[in-house]
C-alpha cells in the first residue's frame, strides 16, 4: 500500500512539473506582451525607459531557462508571484477564492451524486418502461445543455422574476466583511450550487443507469431471478452493492468537469471563486495568477483521480483480499 | 426406483418450442429455432438426465421451466407442474421455492457478497443461518467457508456451495444445469452423489449435461437431446452391450461412439440453429432414413417402457 | 403456457412486415443530419439583411413577425440566432475535425510505432487530461492571442486526448487479431497492413468518435466565447449573443437569453442523436437489443 502511495506521489510531482514547464513554454511563445497587458490603457503615457524598467522588475529581460529556474525556485518556496489584477500575492488570492469555489463544488458534487444515483437506479431497474424513457430523455437533454445557459435561466427565474435569491456575488453588496453571516453566504451560494447540481445529475444518472443495466444482465442476477428475487429486493441485494463502487469512483473522477462547470457558474452569478479568477487572468493577461490557477486545478483533478483509485483498492474485496492473501504467502 | 411408470410426473413438458429473433448484417432479421417440439417429464424421487452435445440449447430448457428466458424469446407449448399448468405467474411464485436451479459456475454468484449470505437467501423456512450451517456441515464445508467470497472458493468447495443453494430451500424439483463442466473426476463424482442424495430424499432432479458417462452413473432415466428436441427417453439399464435395446438411431449411434464401445463416429454434424427445414432433423445422417423422413416430423411415441421420436423406431 | 409473442413457426423463413429497429435508427440518423444541414445552410442563406439594426423595433418580445423577438438594436433574433449557430457549427467543425485528425495520427502512432513512442504519447495524453478542459482552453486561447484563432486552437487542443485513447485501444486490440498476424507473416509491409486491414476497421469507430466530438467542441466553443474570449463583433457566435443578453436580463428581455440557448441545445442534441444512432448501426452487438 505504501509503495502504491509513494508511486502516486511521484507521479503527481512529475505531472505538476510537466504542467509547469508546458504552461511556461506556452506563455513564452504567446504573442501577448505581459508588460503591455499590465500597463493596459495607460500605454501611451508610459515611455520606453519606463517599459524597460517594468520588464526588468519582472525579470522579463532574462533568458528563458533562467526565468524558469527563478520561477520554479520561487514556487517551491511557496511564492507563486504577485497577481497583476489584484495586486496581491497569487497564493493569497488563490487561497481565498479556492475556499469559495470548493464550497460551491462540494455542495454541487454531493447533491448531484445522491440525486443522480437515485434517478439512475430508478431508470435502470425499470429499464424499457416509460419511467426509464422519461429519465433518459431528461438526462440526455440536460447533458447537451450549455451550462451557462442553464445558469442564465436559473438567474432569470429565481433571482430576477421570483426574487428569491440574490442576483449574484458571494456576499451581500455594501455590507462590511465582519457583518456577513453564514446564512448570507449560504444564500449567495445556493443558486450557483443548484445550477451545478442540476447539470451534474444528468451525467451521474446516465452512468448509474448504464452500470445497473450491465449488472442486471449479468449471470449472477439471472441466477438471483431464478431464485425468485425481483424488484426492490433484487436491487437491495445485488443492484446497489455492485454499482456503488463504480459509480462513486466515477464521481471522483469527474472533478475535471466539475471545475469547468464551476468556472461558468461563477461567471454568470459573479461568484468570487477560482473560476472567475481564471477567466479574469486569461482575459487581462495576468500570467502569474493564470499559472497559479492551472497548477491548482491540476492538483484538484489529480486528487479526485487518486481518491477514485484508492477507493477501489480499499473497498473491492477482490482487490483487497487478493493482496492480503499474497502477502501472507510471502510472494511479495 | 424400478416402478417409475406408476408414479405421476412432477413436471411434464409437452411440445415446447422456443425461438429467437436476431439481426443479421445490415437491416435484416432472422429467426432461430432453439427448441422444437420438445417433450419430457420428471418424476419425484428420480434423476432424469438430459444428454446432448454442447451448445444444443439444453440450458434454454432449464430457463424456460423456471421462466427466465430473455426478452426476445418466443415460447409455445405446454408445461404442467404437480398437475397444474405452469403459467408465468405460477413460475414467479414457484421459482426458488419449489423449483430450484443449480448453476454452472461461481460466475452465477454475486462476487461482492459472502457465500454464506447467498446460500441463506435460499432458505425459506426457519432460521436461515441454521439451515445454511447444517447444509455446509453436511457437505463437509469448513466452518469459515460462509465468510468467504466466491472468488476465494476452490473448485470442489464451489461445487458444494452451488448445490447447497438449491438444497437449502427445500425445493421439490431441482434442475442442475451442467453442474460438472470440465472438472476433476473426484469432484464430479462427489457433486453427482449430492444430486443422487437429493433424489433419494424424494425430490425430482433434472440433470442437464453433455457428460454421458456421468449421466449413466447417476441417472435413472436418460433423455437424449438432438437438434432442439428429445429424440429418445430410456431407462438407464437400456444403455448396455451394443445398445440394441435403445430405440432411436441417434441414441444407438451415440452409445456406439463411446470409446469403450467401439469408438464408431456418425458422419455429419448437428444442424445449425437457423436450419428451419421440415421433417426429421436427424434424417440427413440417419442410416434408416427414408424419403418420408425428410418431409414429415415424427411424433414422440411410447415404446417398450420408453419414448422415441422416429418413424422407424421399434 | 408462457409466450412473449406468439408467432407461427413455419418451416420456411417467416417474414417481418413491421419497420424493425434497424430501419428506425436509419430514419433517425437521416432526420438528424437533415436538421444540422438546414442550420448550416440557413446561416449562409440569411446573409446580412437579417442583422440590420432598426431602432424603431427595439426590444420586442416574440411575435408573429419576429418569432424570437428583437434585441436592443432592433435586430431580428431569429436571424442572429441562426447565424450564430452556423458560426458555432463552422468553428466546431474546424476544431473537431483538426482534433480528430490529431487523434487519428497520434492514436495510430502510439499503437503501431513502438514502445517508446507509445509511452511518450500516453504520457502526453495524461498531461492534457490533468488540467480541466475549460482552464486549459483559457490558457491556450490566451497564448494564441485570444481572438477567434485562440478559441479554435483552444478547443482543438483539448479534445484530442479522449479520442486518441479510444483509437489506440482499438488499434492495439486489432493488432493482435489473427488476420493481422497472418498478414504480417505472409510478408506484408506495415504500411500495407495499416491501410488495408486496420483503417477499414477503424473507420466506423473514428466516424462515430468524430461526430460525438462535435457537441463537446461546440459547447466548449460557446462557453469560451461566452466568457469573453474570441470576441468578434461582426458575426457573433452564440456565446457572445448569450453573454450580451446577460446585461438585459434584469430589464426583463428574457427572450434574448432563452431562444439562442435553446437553439444551441437542439443543435448539440442533434449531433448526439446522430452519433449515438450511427454507433448503434455500426456495432452489431448492441443492435441485438
Amino acid at each position: 500500500m505504501w509503495l502504491f502511495l509513494a508511486g502516486k506521489f511521484l507521479r503527481l510531482l512529475t505531472l505538476l512539473v510537466a504542467v509547469c514547464v508546458f504552461s511556461f513554454l506556452l506563455l513564452e511563445f504567446s504573442p501577448i506582451d505581459p508588460v503591455r497587458a499590465y500597463v493596459g490603457a495607460d500605454m501611451l503615457k508610459v515611455g520606453p525607459e519606463q517599459w524597460a524598467k517594468i520588464a526588468e522588475y519582472w525579470g522579463l529581460d532574462r533568458p528563458l531557462p533562467e526565468r524558469f529556474m527563478r520561477w520554479s525556485a520561487a514556487v517551491l518556496r511557496g511564492d507563486l508571484g504577485v497577481s497583476m489584477i489584484f495586486r496581491r500575492p497569487v497564493l493569497e488570492v488563490i487561497g481565498e477564492r479556492s475556499l469559495a469555489s470548493l464550497a460551491l463544488m462540494l455542495t454541487a458534487w454531493t447533491f448531484s451524486g445522491v440525486f443522480g444515483f437515485a434517478l439512475g437506479a430508478l431508470a435502470g431497474m425499470k429499464q424499457g418502461t416509460w419511467t426509464d424513457r422519461v429519465i433518459k430523455w431528461y438526462c440526455l437533454t440536460l447533458a447537451s445543455t450549455p451550462l451557462f445557459w442553464l445558469a442564465l435561466l436559473m438567474l432569470l427565474t429565481f433571482a430576477v422574476w421570483l426574487g428569491w435569491f440574490p442576483v449574484g456575488l458571494g456576499v451581500p453588496a455594501g455590507v462590511p466583511a465582519h457583518e456577513v453571516t453564514f446564512a448570507d453566504r449560504l444564500r449567495h451560494l445556493l443558486l450557483p450550487a443548484l445550477t451545478l447540481s442540476i447539470a451534474g445529475v444528468a451525467g451521474v444518472a446516465l452512468h448509474t443507469r448504464q452500470k445497473l443495466v450491465e449488472v442486471l444482465q449479468s449471470d449472477y442476477v439471472l441466477f438471483a431471478r431464478a431464485r425468485g428475487e425481483s424488484g426492490l429486493q433484487l436491487f437491495r441485494r445485488h443492484g446497489w452493492r455492485n454499482i456503488a463502487l463504480p459509480v462513486t469512483t466515477l464521481q471522483f473522477a469527474s472533478f475535471s468537469e466539475l471545475f469547468g462547470g464551476s468556472v461558468l457558474a461563477e461567471q454568470v452569478f459573479s461568484y468570487p471563486g477560482l473560476g472567475q479568477a481564471a477567466v479574469q487572468a486569461g482575459l487581462r493577461g495576468d500570467v502569474p495568477l493564470l499559472l497559479g490557477v492551472v497548477i491548482f486545478s491540476a492538483l484538484f483533478v489529480f486528487s479526485g483521480n487518486l481518491a477514485a483509485e484508492l477507493l477501489y483498492r480499499l473497498i473491492d474485496p477482490r482487490l483487497r483480499l487478493k493482496s492480503a492473501c499474497c502477502k501472507q504467502g510471502g510472494y511479495l | 426406483m424400478k416402478h417409475q411408470e406408476a408414479i405421476t410426473p412432477l413436471l411434464e413438458v409437452s411440445d415446447l418450442s422456443i425461438s429467437f429473433t436476431q439481426y443479421t448484417g445490415g437491416l435484416r432479421q432472422k429467426t432461430i429455432r432453439a427448441i422444437v417440439n420438445l417433450s419430457v417429464n420428471v418424476k419425484p424421487g428420480e434423476v432424469l438426465a438430459i444428454v446432448g452435445a454442447s451448445g444444443s440449447g439444453k440450458s434454454l430448457l432449464a430457463h424456460a421451466i423456471i421462466g427466465i428466458l430473455p426478452g426476445n424469446a418466443s415460447v409455445a407449448g405446454k408445461m404442467v407442474y404437480a398437475g397444474e399448468p405452469l403459467t408465468p405467474a405460477r413460475q414467479a411464485a414457484l421459482r426458488g421455492r419449489e423449483i430450484a436451479l443449480v448453476p454452472q459456475s461461481v460466475n452465477f454468484l454475486n462476487p461482492l457478497m459472502r457465500v454464506g449470505a447467498q446460500v441463506r437467501s435460499s432458505a425459506l423456512n426457519g432460521n436461515d443461518a441454521a439451515v445454511q450451517r447444517e447444509i455446509f456441515t453436511r457437505y463437509h464445508l469448513a466452518a469459515g467457508t460462509e465468510q468467504l467470497f466466491p472468488f476465494q472458493l476452490s473448485g470442489g468447495m464451489a461445487r458444494r456451495v452451488l448445490v447447497a443453494t438449491a438444497a437449502a430451500g427445500g425445493a421439490q424439483l431441482i434442475i442442475a444445469d451442467e453442474p460438472t463442466p470440465g472438472l476433476h473426476p473426484a469432484i464430479v463424482r462427489e457433486t453427482l452423489a449430492h444430486l443422487r442424495e437429493l433424489s433419494t430424499a424424494g425430490r425430482a432432479v433434472m440433470l442437464i449435461t453433455h457428460d454421458i458417462i456421468a449421466a449413466l452413473e447417476t441417472a435413472d432415466r436418460i433423455a437424449v437431446f438432438y437438434a432442439g428436441a428429445t429424440v429418445e427417453t430410456a431407462p438407464v439399464t437400456d444403455f448396455r452391450s451394443e445398445g440394441e435395446l435403445l430405440r432411436h438411431p441417434y441414441s444407438k449411434a451415440l452409445w456406439q461412439a463411446l470409446p469403450q464401445n467401439g469408438f464408431r463416429p456418425v458422419p455429419g454434424c448437428q444442424p445449425s440453429l437457423d436450419d428451419l427445414s421440415c421433417g426429421c432433423l436427424f434424417a440427413p445422417r440417419c442410416p434408416m432414413a427414408s424419403p418420408h423422413c425428410l418431409t414429415a416430423e415424427p411424433a414422440l411415441r411410447s415404446l417398450r417402457g420408453g419414448e422415441a421420436k422416429c418413424h422407424h423406431a421399434a | 403456457m408462457n409466450s412473449v409473442k406468439t408467432l407461427s413457426l413455419s418451416c420456411r423463413n417467416p417474414n417481418r412486415r413491421r419497420l424493425n429497429r434497424r430501419q428506425r435508427t436509419l430514419v433517425v440518423v437521416a432526420l438528424a443530419a437533415a436538421y444540422l444541414l438546414l442550420l448550416l445552410g440557413g446561416g449562409l442563406l440569411l446573409g446580412e439583411e437579417g442583422l440590420s439594426t432598426n431602432l424603431t423595433r427595439r426590444n420586442m418580445p416574440p411575435s408573429l413577425s419576429y418569432p424570437l423577438g428583437t434585441d436592443w438594436l432592433g435586430r431580428d433574433m431569429l436571424a442572429r440566432t441562426v447565424q450564430g449557430l452556423s458560426l458555432s457549427f463552422a468553428v466546431g467543425l474546424a476544431a473537431a475535425g483538426t482534433s480528430a485528425f490529431i487523434a487519428l495520427v497520434l492514436g495510430l502512432t502510439s499503437a503501431l510505432g513502438g514502445k517508446r513512442l507509445d509511452t511518450v504519447i500516453t504520457w502526453l495524453v495524461d498531461l492534457f487530461l490533468a488540467v480541466p478542459h475549460l482552464v486549459l482552453i483559457i490558457l491556450i486561447a490566451f497564448v494564441f492571442g485570444g481572438g477567434i484563432t485562440g478559441v479554435i486552437a483552444g478547443v482543438t487542443f483539448t479534445h484530442w486526448p479522449a479520442l486518441t485513447r479510444l483509437l489506440r485501444a482499438e488499434v492495439l486490440q486489432l493488432r493482435s487479431a489473427e488476420f493481422v498476424l497472418v498478414s504480417r507473416r505472409l510478408g506484408r509491409s506495415r504500411w500495407w497492413v495499416a491501410t488495408r486491414h486496420l483503417l477499414p476497421h477503424l473507420k466506423p469507430q473514428f466516424l462515430v468518435g468524430l461526430i460525438l466530438l462535435f457537441p463537446h467542441a461546440i459547447l466548449h466553443e460557446a462557453a469560451v466565447t461566452f466568457l469573453g474570449f474570441g470576441l468578434s463583433p461582426h458575426r457573433p457566435a452564440i456565446g457572445v449573443i448569450l453573454s450580451e443578453s446577460m446585461h438585459y436580463l434584469s430589464a426583463g428581455s428574457w427572450w434574448l437569453a432563452f431562444f439562442p440557448g435553446l437553439a444551441l441545445l437542439t443543435m448539440v442534441r442533434a449531433f448526439d442523436v446522430l452519433g449515438d444512432n450511427l454507433r448503434l448501426l455500426f456495432n452489431p452487438r448492441s443492435a441485438q437489443e
